[in-house]
């Protein structure tokens, strides 16, 4: 469901014709670091989920590896926020991800084993890709402040490259 | 057979520092010589590996850095292991 919704932000930056454009076209800077904090917050949940669930250890290992990086994006965006004096904003956006990815954790929990890893795992690949197609489309051309922006823009090339690696893991899966 | 290696006119070993800053090896390719040491400084929050596939595995925690020492003549394709975006190269000589 937020793969779609993602899609939609994403399509929003380009063509802000669609009836979600009248709140804004662009978010502002302290909605970008809400949701750029609410998108690592949903990793880092379902990283949790995957550690305590999985038995199988490169998914584990994977969903370690995105607790760490994501923890660590949380505490820089934490720390530009306080330095900027920024105060990050809820927005339709951050709660349309927050429920997406509530039912996309609640899903996951009635899995186990094979099936659960291969839904895991699928969903890295595909809620990445989306996060960064939000990242490139719609944050860091809005973005403001140059500071947010390279922060935005480091994470991309982070998002990036956890896309790369849950995809291997995909295939190693299969 | 440290002798043995001056005798042989070799020029001496050197290291080679490849920073990691922003989710890239800088620089991302570089020319080395057999026995010569590559060290990867990762400047990043997140943890990196300097890996080739079959090969050599350099783990590179946060604010730390790693090193191997290059014994073959060759072209090295390296990644890392968390975020295969990353590449780099070492092109070995002789």
């Amino acid at each position: 469901m937020h793969v779609r919704l993602l899609a939609t932000v994403a399509a929003l930056g380009l063509a802000g014709s669609l009836s979600l454009a009248t709140a804004a076209d662009k978010p502002s800077d302290p909605q970008i670091a809400h949701i750029a904090y609410t998108a690592g917050a949903i990793d880092v949940e379902a990283a949790k989920q995957a550690i305590a669930k999985s038995k199988n250890k490169e998914v584990v290992a994977f969903a370690e590896s995105m607790l760490r990086d994501h923890e660590a994006v949380k505490q820089q965006a934490l720390d530009l926020v306080k330095k900027l004096n920024v105060t990050p904003e809820d927005n339709a956006t951050s709660q349309a991800l927050s429920k997406a990815a509530t039912a996309e954790r609640d899903k996951l929990s009635g899995l186990e084993g094979a099936a659960f890893d291969k839904a895991y795992v699928d969903n890295e690949v595909a809620y990445h890709k989306q996060v960064n197609s939000a990242l490139e489309g719609l944050l860091i051309p809005s973005a403001q402040n140059a500071e947010l922006k390279g922060l935005l823009e480091t994470g991309l090339k982070l998002f990036q490259g956890h896309q790369q690696h849950a995809e291997h893991v995909a295939a190693a899966l299969k | 057979m440290p002798t043995l290696i001056l005798s042989a006119g070799m020029a001496q070993a050197a290291t080679i520092e490849v920073t990691i800053e922003k989710m890239a090896f800088s620089p991302a390719e570089i020319a080395a010589k057999i026995g010569d040491t590559i060290e990867w400084v990762n400047k990043d929050t997140f943890v990196h590996t300097a890996s080739v596939k079959g090969g050599w595995d350099v783990q590179l925690p946060v604010k730390k850095s790693g090193s191997v020492v290059v014994d073959k003549a060759g072209t090295l394709d390296y990644y890392c292991r968390f975020h295969p975006n990353m590449k780099g190269r070492i092109i070995v000589a002789p």
